[in-house]
């Protein structure tokens, strides 16, 4: 299934004389298909430790995920590392401590309790909740409604980001050189003039985002032998960033569930009582 | 309590003696719960007991949040995400809280505009109205600084766009900005949060406190009804027949809906719990990065559209600028605009001259009743557009039509139109929908509805 989304923007840079002008951005989300989308679905715990794979070896190395503690791996719902791969998993990432070496401070190896580090380049935003910091949709005219089947797009958003690269368009090489990489999912970047209409108007999708291609297919092998393409490695990393972003997605769709099934029977029973109650005053008994 | 004849409570025992005669609470409660209610009321006078619910709902929970909340600009974040992640059923808590915002005002609305229809607010209710209306004002000021809390994205620059229109009042407005900000430079920082979080645990308890007088105003006139017809106060035989004891009838009728509603809500919450929500507030506040479309949450979107409609291309706000020597210019005039379009609803029951309480029995207010609540989403719909094309427009004849509704169209109905004729009483009408056995149809007057 392929969409194309219109996103529209008012962007401060897009100011001119006072006047707000919003161009009209269009960006290419694709809508994956995930097992954690609609009220029953849940996260695909093979998905996560692969997404989990990807994410240590090629994202690390510049984001972060401050919010997520080492422990939360083997937490019900999530990757499920067992507790001792958990803990050699924390090991192998380095924290600073200012409470060793009488308060100066130190590195030591993680341990479960520790959160994962902090992003090391300091213009690569944190992860941990990126899938729900962007909806890649709004569904139609806005409303969003097809949240309800399809979450809230963020996922969909980052898949669509590892495969948005393309090559600039022609358009882009007839003014000046831009800076970064053309990505059709990418709304916020900059956008050379020469790819706009008279009107302001875009006439390609996307933006130019600072991050170069991180995933090319074949990146990681996977002990599982799932594929290992560049579509399945970002659909891969994506749920597990769905995950860091949402942990208690499981928990709390179970939740809803029972609290839905008990109201109905609530208000049914209720239903019944009032019909009864009012009866003889509605002259129906 | 108030001039329908009842029965009261009667203490009987030596205790209950002994405590009537010091502290009458047994029989303030009896009276309370016993109100003799309309007994035609309809599936629209069930709001007042959910918002009671949903007040007592982000009181419990927000409660709990605040055990775990850090107010702090380089911690409040991240004691959000502390709750989400780690506290023990944190994430259920604060999605309730979060969407039982948006509960609370799909039920206001609801409520309001059943006022709106009904009559509800005319004599001898405008002091039930008007204590309604500031509960109004108040939910919204809470619901704004409760945004405010998370510190993200959309709390950083969504404060700055609201104290901004404090900073738009001629010759005092910086000074205000900056009193509120609680910053020498007028800078969104520790100050601001300290004091939104401080107001947002105080302003629901003002909240419920204005609850008990809202009740205790329409206990004291008695509820309005589909009929707008008052219920008889002749005798206690004649008011028996118009009405049913609150408890247990409009007990159980309130909770079969407020199930429902809860069900409803709790499916939200538990599938889509982010969907009335803004994807930037999941982003940490920054104040060098303004987000790309800064947006109200959806329950202040018509009064944004209101504001947002008076530009200065429109011939009376350079008109209003031109007489006033510049003093008040287009964002003044917008800010006016805003906060006048409450003013006037509250001032509904002195601009509504018509007779008849009720808009089942005034045809042509129908018409212009549902338009205006067609309008009120159309604004709302308006209020989420970017401020282009076609839009400022829709937004300006929606802002107008707001405007005339209250300054003309219900003055100037009460004299031009011709009401039929409600039913002489509530029982009548009852009778109308329910035959007693053996009668058939009642002949009353009751357009069908």
């Amino acid at each position: 299934m392929f969409r194309k989304l219109s996103l529209t923007a008012a962007m401060a840079l897009a100011l001119t004389a006072g006047q707000a002008t919003a161009a009209e951005l269009e960006i290419e989300v694709t809508d994956y298909d995930f097992s954690f989308e609609g009220p029953f679905g849940s996260y695909d715990q093979m998905q996560l430790q692969r997404g989990l794979q990807v994410y240590t070896e090629i994202c690390a190395a510049c984001h972060g995920l401050e919010f997520v503690a080492f422990r939360n791996l083997s937490d019900e719902g999530g990757p499920g590392l067992p507790e001792d791969q958990m803990r050699a998993y924390a090991e192998f990432y380095e924290v600073f401590d200012q409470s060793l070496f009488d308060g100066e401070g130190d590195f030591r190896p993680a341990t479960p309790a520790d959160k994962f580090p902090e992003s090391s380049l300091s213009n690569a935003p944190d992860l941990s909740l990126m899938a729900k910091a962007r909806a890649g949709f709004s569904g139609p005219y806005g409303t969003g409604i097809s949240q309800f089947v399809n979450g809230m797009g963020g996922a969909e958003y980052i898949a669509s980001l590892m495969t948005g690269y393309h090559e600039e368009p022609e358009c882009a090489l007839e003014g000046e050189p831009m800076d970064g990489f053309y990505n059709v999912a990418f709304a916020a970047g900059g956008f050379p003039e020469s790819c706009k209409d008279e009107n302001g108007k875009h006439k390609v999708p996307g933006s130019w985002i600072a991050m170069s291609q991180p995933l090319w297919g074949d990146d990681v092998d996977y002990a599982d032998g799932a594929p290992t393409d560049l579509e399945a490695v970002s659909k891969d990393v994506a749920a597990f960033l769905m995950w860091t972003a949402e942990p208690k997605l499981v928990a709390r769709k179970q939740a809803g569930l029972t609290g839905v099934l008990f109201l109905t029977v609530l208000s049914v029973l209720l239903y019944l009582t009032n019909k009864r109650l009012w009866a003889p005053h509605k002259h129906k008994d | 309590m108030g001039g329908i004849p009842h029965d009261h409570y009667e203490p009987k025992s030596g205790g209950e003696k002994w405590l009537h005669s010091r502290l009458p609470i047994v029989g303030l409660m009896y009276d309370t719960l016993m109100l003799p209610t309309p007994k035609n009321l309809n599936w629209m006078w069930i709001w007042g007991i959910v918002l009671v619910f949903t007040l007592v709902l982000q009181i419990v929970t927000g409660i709990v949040l605040v055990m775990h909340y850090v107010p702090h600009v380089d911690m409040a974040f991240a004691s959000v995400e502390h709750i989400m992640r780690d506290v023990n059923g944190g994430h259920m808590i604060r999605y309730f809280h979060q969407n039982g915002a948006s509960l609370f005002f799909v039920a206001v609305y609801a409520h309001i505009f059943r006022s709106l229809y009904y009559g509800s607010y005319k004599s001898p209710r405008e002091v039930t109205w008007i204590v309604g209306m500031l509960m109004y004002v108040l939910m919204m000021g809470t619901a704004f600084m409760g945004y405010v809390l998370p510190w993200g994205q959309m709390s950083f620059h969504g404060t700055a766009v609201i104290t901004g229109l404090f900073g738009a009042i001629p010759f005092v407005g910086e000074s205000i900005q900056i009193w509120l900000l609680g910053t020498p430079n007028g800078a969104i920082a520790q100050p601001a949060l300290n004091r939104f979080f401080s107001l947002h645990y105080l302003l629901p308890f003002i909240l419920l406190g204005l609850t008990i007088v809202h009740i205790w105003a329409f206990h004291t006139t008695g509820n309005n009804n589909p009929t707008g017809v008052e219920v008889r106060r002749t005798s206690k035989e004649d008011a028996a027949k118009d009405t049913l004891p609150f408890w247990p009838y409009f007990v159980i009728k309130d909770l079969f809906a407020l199930a429902i509603i809860l069900a409803l809500f709790v499916a939200v919450v538990g599938f889509m719990p982010n969907y009335l929500g803004h994807p930037d507030n999941y982003i940490p506040a920054n104040p060098l990065a303004t987000p790309s479309h800064i947006v109200p949450e959806w329950y202040f979107l018509p009064f944004y559209a209101v504001l947002r409609a008076f530009d200065q291309d429109v011939w009376l706000v350079i008109a209003v600028n031109w007489i006033t020597f510049g003093i008040i210019d287009a964002k003044f005039f917008g800010v006016i605009a805003m906060f006048g379009a409450i003013v006037v609803m509250a001032l509904a029951p002195w601009l509504d001259t018509s007779s008849v309480r009720s808009g089942r029995y005034r045809p042509m207010f129908k018409w212009w009743f549902w338009l205006f609540a067609v309008n009120f989403v159309l604004l709302m719909w308006v209020g989420a557009r970017p401020a282009e094309g076609i839009y400022p427009y829709i937004a300006l004849i929606g802002s107008t039509y707001w405007f005339a509704y209250f300054l003309v169209i219900l003055p100037l109905l009460g004299v031009i139109e011709k009401p039929t004729t409600p039913p002489a009483t509530i029982e009548d009408d009852f009778n109308a929908h329910y035959a007693p056995k053996g009668d058939g149809a009642t002949p009353v007057a009751n357009p069908a509805e």
